[in-house]
C-alpha cells in the first residue's frame, strides 16, 4: 500500500548519514471527533530514526498538536483514534492497556509542551519536579540524584542545590524551558515530542534552547518529533520534515530537499510567505483559509486555495506521489516541479518627500508607577514613510506605541506631531489629532467588539469623528472594506465568523476609515499564521504607499522589517540602541546587541 | 490580494441574523431547549399562567364569605374554605399576580442599580470604585430580610417601599458580579479603540461594555427574581404586604396555618405555588448559566471548538 511505501521512502531517504534504526513508526493514523464525527487527522504516516529530529510543520488548525499528543497515546477529550498505529520500538502505543501506557509515558516517550510557565507546577521546586518523574518511574535510573545533576548539566542548567531549590517563577523563560527539557530527558526516553517549545521565547533564548534540544537529541539517540509553525526553526533543526495541511501530511521528505525546493503548492506558498532578513522582497501569502474538520471537501483540501487547481483536484483525494525521495500529496506534482518563481524584490523607496516630520519624540520616558519602561527615547518619523520599531519582549515597544497613541497618560519628554506638540493621554488631545493618529492592535481577537457587525465596527469611528450623512458613511465603509480586500459582503457579519487574517483586515479598515496621517501597527501579525502575515504585510505596504501614510510598524520579527519599513529603531530595555535605514541595520549593525539579534534569527535553508 | 475572500458568498439568513444581533435571545433559546431549562421554564410558566389568568377564572369573589370556616373541599369549593369562610380556590387564583409584579419590579430595580454601580466601579476605577464598593460592603452587611424589615418599620408597610427595599438590597450583590465581569471586558482592545476616539466614559460603558454583559446579567436576573419572590412572599407571611382582605399567597399561608388540621389545602396550595415558581425560575437560570459557559457541550463539539478557535456563535 501507499502508506507502507511512504514510510519506506522516509526511511530510505534518511539512509545517508542515518544514526540508527527506526524507533518511531506512525502508520495510517486517523483521528476523528467523537465516534462518528469528521476526521481531524487523516492518514498520517511517518517514521523517525534514533538520533534524528523529525519536524512536523503546519499552521494553526492543521492538526499537528493532535498528532503530537497521539504519539504518546493521548487524544484530547472528544477525539478518538479511529485507525492507525504508533509503533515505538515495535510496540503499538495506541493498543497498550492504560497501565502499560502510563509506564511508557514520561519514561520511554516524553512530551515537552509549548508554554513552560504553564507546564511547570508553580508551587513545586524545580528539584521536586525533576525527582517526581523518577519517583513515578522507579528503577528507570540507578542513582536519581546523580541522574538529575547529570541531566541538568546536559540541559545547560547549573546543577547546583540552589538551582534545584528554586521555584519556576524564579527562572527566566529560557531556563524554564530547559527545566522542561531536562524533565523530558531525565528517564532517557526513546521518543521525545516537542510541541512548539520555543514559541513565545525571544530569538536569542530560542537559539539557546534549540541548541540544547539538538545536543540532547544527539547525545541520547532519541527519536524526536518537533512540532512547530515556524519553518525557519524546523529547517535549522530537523533532518526530515512533514508539512501538515487540514489534517494530512501533504509533503514529507528530507528537510535539506524540501525547504530549498518545495513540491506541494501549499509548501511552496508557505515558504514564499516567510520573510528573509537578507533580501528586501515582496512576500506572497496564500489567500483563503484552512478548512476546519468537516468542511474539508471531497477532494484535495488545498484545492480552493491552490493556483494550479484542476477539476479532478476537487473530487479526488490525492494519494502520496513519490518524487526524488519524498512523498507529496498532489495530483500535479510532476508537472509543477519546474515552476518556482522567485519573489520579486521590493522597489527602491522613493526619495523621502520634503515637509514637516510626521512625528518626532525627544527624550521620552515613561513607566508604570515607579518602574521606568522607556528611558530617553528619540524617534523621528518622516512623512509618508514607514519606521519599524524592533525589540525583544520587555524592551518597551508596546509602551512606546501607547505613548504615541495616547493610551499612556503619564510620561516626560517632548512629542511633536506634524509640527505641533502632542499632549500626553488621549483625553488631552483634540479630536482632529485623535483622528489623525490611528492604532492597529496586536490581537485581532480582542480588538473587535464581538457583539457588533463588521459594518458597525468600521462605521463607528466615522460617526464619532466625521459629520457625514448616512449614505456617505455607508459608501466610505464599503470603500475601505474594498481597500482591505474584504468587500461589502462582510458588512453584516460578526467578528467570530471571520478568520484571524480577516479580523485584522477589519481592524485596519477601521483605522483607515477616518483617513489618518499616522498609522501605528503594534505586532499586527504576531497572532497570525505566516501565510496570512504575508498578506497583511503586503496590504499594509500597499496602503502606506497609496495613501501616503506615515506608519510605525512595531515587531519582534527582524526579517519582517525588511519587507515593510525604510528605517528602523532597535529598542533594548527601554532605550534606543540603534536607528537608521533598514538595510544598514540588518546588514551592518553598529551595536553588538543588534548584531546578536540578527545572528540569532533562525534561517530557512534555501537554494539561493 | 484576496479579492475573493472565502465564505463571502454566504450571507446569514434574516432569522439567524436577528438572533446573532441579540445574542441573549440565542442563549435563552438554547437554554430552553435543554432538558433542565425546559423543566424550569415549564414549571415557572404554569405558575405564571395561574397568577396572570387566575383573576379571570376565579369562580367566586376572593373576599366574599361563601362557605364554612376551614370548610372541607367540595364540588362547589374544590379547595374548601379559609379562616373566614372565603373560597380558597378563588383566593389562590387572585393572590399571585401582585406577587409576580412586585418581584419583577424589585428585580428590575436591583439589576438596574447593581449594573450601573458595578460597571462604573470597574470601568472608572480609582475613587469611584472605592466609594461604590465600600457602600456595597456596608449594605451587604445587613441580611436582606432584616434590612427590608428595618425600612418597613421606619416608614410603614407600603407596597412601593417593599419593592424598593428588596430592589436596593439586591443591588450590592449584582454590583459585585457585574464589576468582576466588567474588569475583564474593560481591558479588551476594542474598549481602548473607543477610548482613543475620545469617546465619553458613559458612552464607552453603554456601547462597548454593556453588550458583552448580557450573559452574566441574564443569570443574575434569574437569580434575583427567585430571591425577590421568596423575600416578598416572606414579607407577606410576616404581615408586610397587601392590607388584610386582599388575597396573597404569602399572607394566606400565615392566615390559614391555624386551620391546617381542618383544611390543609388553604396552606399547601399557596405554599406549593411559591415553591414551584422559585424552583422553576432557579432551574431555568441554572440552564442559562450552563449554556453560557458551555458545560453541557458534547465533548466532540468542545474538542473542535477548542482546537480551531471556532466561537460558540458558529455552533448555533
Amino acid at each position: 500500500m501507499n502508506r507502507d511505501r511512504a514510510a519506506a521512502i522516509v526511511t530510505s531517504g534518511a539512509a545517508a548519514g542515518a544514526t540508527g534504526d527506526v524507533r518511531l513508526d506512525v502508520r495510517g493514523l486517523r483521528i476523528r471527533a467523537g465516534e462518528t464525527g469528521p476526521d481531524v487527522v487523516s492518514d498520517v504516516c511517518f517514521a523517525v530514526r534514533a538520533g534524528e529530529v523529525f519536524g512536523l510543520v503546519g499552521e494553526s488548525g492543521s492538526g499537528k498538536t493532535t498528532v503530537a499528543l497521539a504519539l504518546l497515546g493521548h487524544t484530547r477529550r472528544g477525539l478518538s483514534v479511529s485507525s492507525g498505529e504508533v509503533l515505538l520500538d515495535g510496540v503499538d502505543l495506541l493498543r497498550l492497556p492504560a497501565d502499560d501506557l502510563r509506564a511508557v509515558r514520561g519514561a520511554r516517550a516524553s512530551y515537552v509542551p509549548q508554554d513552560p510557565s504553564a507546564a511547570l507546577n508553580p508551587a513545586l521546586r524545580v528539584g521536586t519536579q525533576l525527582r517526581e518523574t523518577l519517583r513515578v518511574h522507579a528503577g528507570a535510573v540507578d542513582d536519581p540524584d546523580r541522574r538529575i545533576s547529570e541531566v541538568m548539566r546536559e540541559a545547560y542548567l547549573d546543577a547546583t542545590p540552589a538551582m534545584l531549590r528554586r521555584y519556576p517563577h524564579q527562572l527566566s523563560g529560557g531556563q524554564q524551558q530547559r527545566v522542561a527539557l531536562a524533565m523530558a530527558f531525565v528517564c532517557r526516553p526513546s521518543l521525545i515530542v516537542l510541541d512548539e517549545p520555543t514559541t513565545g521565547l525571544d530569538v536569542s533564548t530560542q537559539r539557546h534552547v534549540l541548541e540544547t534540544v539538538r545536543s540532547l537529541c544527539r547525545a541520547y539517540g532519541v527519536a524526536a518529533v518537533y512540532v512547530s509553525h515556524d519553518l525557519a526553526v524546523v529547517s535549522e533543526l530537523a533532518a526530515q520534515v512533514g508539512v501538515m495541511y487540514a489534517g494530512r501530511i501533504v509533503e514529507i521528505g528530507a528537510a535539506a530537499a524540501v525547504f530549498p525546493a518545495p513540491l506541494h503548492p501549499y509548501t511552496r506558498g508557505l515558504l514564499a510567505a516567510v520573510p528573509a532578513a537578507e533580501r528586501a522582497e515582496q512576500l506572497s501569502g496564500i489567500d483563503g483559509q484552512q478548512p476546519p474538520p468537516g468542511h474539508r471537501g471531497a477532494g484535495c483540501s488545498f484545492a480552493p486555495r491552490c493556483g494550479l487547481v484542476l477539476g479532478k483536484c476537487r473530487t479526488q483525494v490525492p494519494e502520496p506521489v513519490f518524487v526524488t525521495g519524498r512523498a507529496v500529496r498532489c495530483l500535479r506534482v510532476t508537472e509543477s516541479q519546474a515552476a518556482r518563481p522567485g519573489r520579486p524584490p521590493l522597489p527602491a523607496p522613493a526619495a523621502a518627500p520634503a515637509g514637516p516630520l510626521a512625528l518626532s519624540l525627544r527624550a521620552v520616558s515613561a513607566g508604570y508607577g515607579p518602574v521606568p519602561v522607556l528611558a530617553g527615547i528619540e524617534l523621528t518619523v518622516p512623512p509618508q514613510s514607514c519606521v519599524a520599531v524592533v525589540g525583544e519582549s520587555g524592551s518597551g515597544k508596546t509602551t512606546l506605541a501607547r505613548c504615541i497613541t495616547g493610551l499612556q497618560h503619564k510620561g516626560t519628554g517632548e512629542m511633536t506631531f506634524q509640527g505641533a506638540p502632542l499632549a500626553w493621554g488621549a483625553r488631552r488631545r483634540p479630536q482632529q489629532v485623535l483622528r489623525r493618529i490611528q492604532y492597529v492592535f496586536q490581537n485581532p481577537y480582542t480588538s473587535l467588539n464581538p457583539r457588533k457587525t463588521i459594518g458597525q465596527i468600521v462605521s463607528q469611528p466615522l460617526e464619532h469623528f466625521l459629520d457625514l450623512s448616512r449614505d456617505e458613511r455607508y459608501a466610505r465603509v464599503v470603500r475601505v472594506l474594498n481597500d482591505v480586500s474584504l468587500g461589502s459582503g462582510f458588512l453584516s457579519r460578526y467578528p467570530d465568523q471571520l478568520s484571524g487574517g480577516e479580523r485584522q483586515r477589519v481592524a485596519i479598515a477601521r483605522a483607515l476609515a477616518v483617513e489618518p496621517d499616522l498609522l501605528v501597527c503594534d505586532e499586527v501579525t504576531s497572532a497570525l499564521d505566516v501565510s496570512v502575515q504575508a498578506i497583511i504585510v503586503e496590504l499594509l505596504r500597499a496602503i502606506q504607499r497609496d495613501r501616503s501614510l506615515a506608519m510605525i510598524f512595531i515587531t519582534h520579527n527582524l526579517p519582517l522589517v525588511r519587507s515593510i519599513a525604510q528605517t528602523a529603531v532597535v529598542l533594548q530595555d527601554g532605550r534606543v540602541v540603534e536607528a537608521g535605514p533598514v538595510e544598514q541595520i540588518l546588514e551592518r549593525p553598529a551595536s553588538p546587541y543588534t548584531a546578536r539579534l540578527i545572528a540569532d534569527v533562525p534561517r530557512l535553508a534555501t537554494a539561493h | 490580494m484576496a479579492h475573493t475572500a472565502p465564505g463571502a458568498n454566504a450571507p446569514a439568513k434574516p432569522k439567524a441574523e436577528r438572533i446573532r444581533r441579540h445574542q441573549w435571545l440565542a442563549v435563552l433559546g438554547t437554554a430552553a431547549r435543554t432538558p433542565r431549562g425546559a423543566t424550569g421554564l415549564g414549571l415557572a410558566l404554569v405558575v405564571v399562567l395561574i397568577a396572570a389568568l387566575g383573576p379571570l377564572a376565579a369562580p367566586h369573589s376572593p373576599d366574599a364569605l361563601v362557605t364554612l370556616t376551614f370548610g372541607k373541599p367540595s364540588g362547589q369549593f374544590p379547595l374548601g374554605g379559609d379562616e373566614l369562610g372565603r373560597d380558597v380556590l378563588s383566593r389562590v387564583l387572585n393572590g399571585g399576580w401582585l406577587l409576580l409584579l412586585m418581584a419583577l419590579a424589585a428585580t428590575a430595580i436591583g439589576i438596574g442599580a447593581g449594573t450601573a454601580a458595578g460597571v462604573s466601579a470597574a470601568y472608572l476605577r480609582g475613587r469611584t470604585d472605592g466609594v461604590i464598593m465600600r457602600t456595597v460592603d456596608v449594605v451587604l452587611a445587613f441580611p436582606q430580610l432584616v434590612f427590608a424589615l428595618l425600612l418597613l418599620s421606619i416608614i410603614g408597610p407600603k407596597l412601593w417601599l417593599i419593592v424598593l427595599a428588596v430592589g436596593i438590597t439586591h443591588a450590592p450583590a449584582v454590583a459585585r458580579v457585574i464589576r468582576s465581569a466588567t474588569l475583564d471586558i474593560s481591558e479588551r482592545d476594542y474598549v481602548k479603540v473607543a477610548e482613543l476616539q475620545g469617546m465619553r466614559p458613559a458612552k464607552v460603558m453603554a456601547k462597548e461594555i454593556m453588550p458583552s454583559l448580557s450573559t452574566p446579567l441574564m443569570v443574575e436576573a434569574g437569580l434575583r427574581l427567585t430571591y425577590s419572590i421568596i423575600i416578598i412572599a416572606g414579607l407577606a407571611f410576616l404581615g408586610f404586604g397587601q392590607a388584610p382582605p386582599a388575597p396573597s399567597w404569602g399572607t394566606m399561608i400565615n392566615e390559614n396555618r391555624v386551620g391546617l388540621p381542618l383544611n390543609p389545602w388553604a396552606v399547601i396550595v399557596p405554599a406549593a405555588l411559591i415553591a414551584l415558581l422559585t424552583i422553576g425560575t432557579n432551574t431555568f437560570t441554572d440552564a442559562i448559566g450552563r449554556v453560557a459557559i458551555g458545560v453541557d457541550r458534547k465533548p466532540e463539539e468542545a474538542a473542535l471548538v477548542d482546537d480551531l478557535g471556532l466561537a460558540g456563535g458558529r455552533a448555533s
